[in-house]
């Protein structure tokens, strides 16, 4: 434990691939516990926009703790959560979207009953009225969904699923975009594929995104950085091409 | 032939209001996975509040409007007072919240309003139609139960399918923390629908109170009836339970048209279609694929 | 399944629930405390063998009852004999929402069956006697609550609760269809046996008083409760008791455990419709009527009322929880009447009490009142051993 806190700080005060300035997404000093578990133990983070950042770790290491904290659907018993210079530690979870913050969370979170359309009008609702060329974006992007927009959600594969809620948060709008394990049961092709498209999307909009991934490899040849936690601590924060290189970190932490 | 012609319609009109009264139900079991057994009582609560009305001299059109729309607040007060705090909890103890509201409304029904058994003045005749030389079970105030519940359900469908809120409400019944990470208020929309759906129940109140008569307890048996009839139909599916309650009106007026002292058996045939239900589609008549329950 | 599911189970993110599950932690807890040895060690007062200790404490509630019933008017003996049948059929139900966390709203028309056997057997020209009657009123029962039983195992939650009601609201119905021989909806009368010598020279014996006949029915019911919670103190403290609480609280860990849950279940309905049946022939002989309207849905639910109050899964919470049945509605109807209801309206007044305390009690007492207390003692009890060795 005390080589990994060394190995941890030498390595953020290297601080290899995050950008000076004002962060779009700060998460500082944050803790937050299941009960009795402490699952997230002072994690510091931060998310700039045109950028993918990477929070990577083992199954329990407190990644997916670390989303639903930020987006508020379990709070914190301590540190703060500032997205572009607002305190948001204690918003509401319902109130995240229209801060320019859309969560895609764990499973994927299609709506099943509801059509794939209607899927993605949940991700406009709360804008109001939404132009069609939106929707027609959308599936452009993802010509996959298009061809079944009226067939009900559950009859999509793992991928399309995931096309799905990305295209929904996207049509949120967002500045940030937090995503859960997307790469979950995907084949690799469809991996590389749906990065890909983040990829794109990142550097031609200007979008942010903070990505949690047990696949680091996939993850870190996409991302700008990457953050490792283990037990809920960050152990390192580091360019992603940094982490790929290191050898001895990727065994001890990433599998790979 | 004309007597099973008639015994058919009276069901018809029944099943009606049966599956006016599940779709009450359905409506809230797909949004918050709990059978409200406080509807019946709810609907009864709603209809002392029009009689009371139409006693005073108004007319049954003014009562219906304001019952409907107690049933609307009364829905919401319920749902965000005594259900939100038991919402998501184990099962058991939601039921057995829905069972206290039950007991509780029923007899505050009796102390506001006394346990006598008074009777509900219908809008339409009650005398049948005239078809060639014979009259047909199908009354002028049948004719009105039938179209106000095809009408609710029209709105329903309305409001469900096209519109915004609609959405909204659909999507916090069914992914309830993907619609509050997406900016919907999922409690609003809970609210929403207990009280659309006490608003529903109240109507099926007021309707099966036409022309007969009405006490604290009327509506025991029509919970009973509602509830079998949404079981018939799945619990889950809005079609299934109108479905369902046409099924169980049509049963039912059979049960009690064909067998000698039938109407005595009614409840009974109620709880013999429900356990061979239960037991061999637990899922409800239309289940596609997946047992919807363990 | 999960997406249907996510409704409810995102919101706690505990997963699907085992009905009462939570609600009955505090119970639970007691129980296995008081299993340890070191807890039956610390009392050493008690035997250390439980059929053992649960024969001390049927003789003291034995004599207990003797003499609550002799120190008493006649009319607090009536109110007595109508709470023995109250807390038999909550005992029952205790067994089977408490311990196996299964709803029934249909124990009224369980006790209904219970009822109308009595009556019938007791409208016999030569009635045969009536320990035979009362085990015919437990074996119909049975048969009844093992029939809705195997219906019901397979149900959970909402879905038995619905069945449930369906069956208090449509058996009573066969008493107006056979109404020849059931008697239609003024029921039939019952003509209880008279009290035999023996307990009028017992009478005499102990308290001198007069031994009359509704002081033999009490003592009647007495018997029965007394014999039934013994029974059901044991069954719950033996091997069974502990699997039904497996079956409840570790639905699949039982499962996997090889243990056949709808048989556990099946068997949990079985027992308590014979509490159930046994309750019904006693409140035939105590009422001398079984007739529909003594037994509405507002009976399945004041006995749901007296074990939520009582806290699910304890014999003992039963009682007190049929005891306020007894004492609580001609206090709140007295009360109803000093703020100026008519009496029918008053009547309505402990019905409400009842609902209004199934919902508090579930948003702030799950545990049930007894249960809360018990946990609160438990944690005091917890916390001065923690504090012990310091001391020491």
């Amino acid at each position: 434990m005390a080589d990994t806190r060394a190995h941890g700080s030498t390595a953020v005060a290297t601080d290899g691939g995050t950008a000076a300035g004002p962060a779009l997404l700060e998460v500082q000093d944050l803790t937050s516990s299941y009960g009795a578990v402490r699952a997230l133990d002072g994690v510091s983070l931060r998310a700039d926009t045109g950028r993918i950042t990477a929070v990577l770790g083992a199954n329990g290491a407190g990644k997916t703790t670390l989303l639903r904290t930020v987006s508020g659907l379990v709070r914190s018993s301590s540190g703060r959560v500032v997205l572009d210079g607002e305190d948001i530690t204690s918003a509401s979870v319902e109130s995240m979207v229209g801060r320019g913050m859309a969560h895609v969370p764990e499973g994927r979170g299609v709506i099943a009953e509801l059509t794939v359309h209607e899927n993605l009008r949940v991700g406009a609702l709360f804008r109001g009225k939404v132009e069609k060329s939106e929707y027609d974006r959308i599936y452009d992007l993802f010509p996959r969904i298009a061809e079944r927009r009226d067939q009900p959600a559950h009859v999509l594969s793992g991928g399309e699923r995931q096309m799905l809620v990305i295209g929904r948060a996207l049509l949120a709008q967002p500045r940030i975009l937090l995503l859960d394990e997307p790469s979950l049961g995907l084949a690799p092709r469809i991996v590389a594929q749906i990065f890909g498209l983040l990829r794109r999307l990142v550097d031609s909009e200007g979008l942010s995104v903070l990505l949690v991934e047990q696949n680091a490899r996939s993850a870190l040849s996409v991302a700008d950085v990457g953050v490792v936690l283990n037990l809920g601590r960050v152990v390192v924060t580091d360019s992603a091409r940094t982490l790929m290189a290191d050898e001895d970190l990727r065994h001890a932490y990433l599998g790979f | 032939m004309q007597y099973f012609v008639n015994v058919t319609l009276t069901g018809l009109t029944e099943g009606m209001v049966y599956s006016a009264f599940a779709l009450a139900l359905v409506l809230i079991w797909r949004s918050t996975r709990i059978v409200n057994f406080a509807q019946g009582s709810m609907a009864a609560a709603t209809t002392f509040i029009a009689l009371a009305l139409i006693q005073a001299g108004q007319s049954y059109w003014v009562a219906l409007v304001v019952a409907l729309l107690s049933g609307l607040v009364l829905g919401a007060i319920v749902e965000r007072v005594v259900i939100r705090p038991v919402e998501g909890g184990p099962e058991l103890n939601a039921v057995i919240v829905t069972l206290g509201l039950f007991v509780a409304i029923q007899a505050a029904i009796a102390i506001v309003f006394g346990s006598a058994f008074q009777s509900f003045p219908t809008p339409f005749g009650l005398e049948g139609f005239q078809v060639g030389d014979d009259r047909i079970a199908l009354t002028p105030n049948s004719v009105w139960v039938i179209a106000a519940v095809l009408v609710t359900m029209a709105l329903l469908v309305v409001l469900f399918r096209f519109t915004r809120i609609g959405l909204a409400m659909r999507a916090s019944a069914f992914g309830q923390e993907v619609a509050r990470l997406l900016g919907v208020r999922v409690g609003r929309m809970l609210t929403l629908g207990w009280a659309l759906a006490a608003v529903v129940g109240s109507l099926a109140g007021l309707l099966i109170a036409g022309g007969e008569f009405v006490y604290p307890a009327y509506m025991d048996s029509l919970i009973v009836f509602g509830f079998v009839a949404a079981v018939l139909g799945g619990l889950d599916s809005p079609i299934g339970a109108i479905v369902g309650g046409l099924i169980l009106g049509l049963a039912l007026s059979y049960v009690s048209g064909y067998v000698e002292r039938g109407s005595a058996l009614v409840n009974v045939a109620a709880l013999v279609i429900l356990m061979v239900v239960l037991l061999v589609r637990p899922g409800g008549l239309f289940a596609s694929s997946t047992a919807r329950r363990a | 399944m999960s997406d249907l599911q996510s409704p409810t189970t995102g919101k706690n993110g505990a997963g699907t629930a085992t009905a009462g599950k939570a609600s009955e932690e505090a119970p639970t807890e007691a129980t296995a405390g008081a299993d340890e040895p070191t807890a039956t060690r610390r009392r050493s007062l008690l035997p250390q063998s439980t059929l053992l200790r649960h024969l001390l404490v049927l003789l003291i509630a034995a004599v207990g009852a003797v003499v609550l019933l002799e120190i008493t008017d006649p009319f607090t003996n009536s109110q007595l004999a109508t709470l023995t049948y109250y807390a038999i059929a909550a005992g029952g139900l205790t067994v089977l929402t408490g311990m196996n966390g299964q709803i029934s709203l249909g124990h009224g028309a369980l006790m209904a069956v219970g009822a109308y056997t009595t009556a019938l057997f007791l409208s016999a020209d030569e009635p045969l006697p009536l320990p035979l009657i009362l085990l015919a009123a437990i074996v119909t029962a049975t048969a009844v609550g093992a029939l809705v039983g195997v219906a019901a195992a397979r149900l959970h939650g909402p879905y038995l609760a619905g069945a449930t009601l369906a069956l208090a609201v449509g058996l009573p119905g066969l008493a107006i269809y056979f109404h020849d021989v059931l008697g239609g909806e003024q029921g039939m009368r019952v003509r209880a046996p008279r009290a035999p010598e023996a307990f009028e020279s017992f009478i005499s014996a102990v308290s001198g008083n007069s031994a009359t006949n509704t002081k033999w029915l009490a003592y009647l019911g007495a018997i029965c409760l007394l014999i039934t919670y013994f029974l059901l103190a044991n069954l719950i403290r033996s091997r069974i008791g502990r699997t039904w609480r497996a079956v409840r609280d570790q639905e699949v860990a039982a499962e996997l455990a090889g243990i056949n849950l709808g048989a556990w279940r099946v068997l949990a309905f079985v027992v308590s419709a014979a509490a159930a049946g046994l309750a019904g022939g006693v409140l035939a002989l105590v009422v001398r009527l079984a007739a529909p309207s003594g037994f509405t849905l507002v009976l399945s639910l004041a006995l749901l009322t007296a074990i939520v109050i009582g806290g699910l899964g304890s014999l003992l919470g039963a009682l007190l929880g049929s005891a306020l049945l007894v004492f609580l509605p001609p206090f709140v109807t007295d009360l109803g009447t000093g703020w100026g209801l008519n009496n029918t309206e008053a009547a309505q007044l402990a019905p409400f009490v009842y609902g209004v305390v199934l919902i508090v009690a579930m948003i702030f007492a799950p545990a049930g009142f007894v249960g809360t207390l018990r946990m609160r003692w438990l944690t005091r009890q917890a916390k001065r051993s923690a504090a012990q060795p310091s001391r020491g």
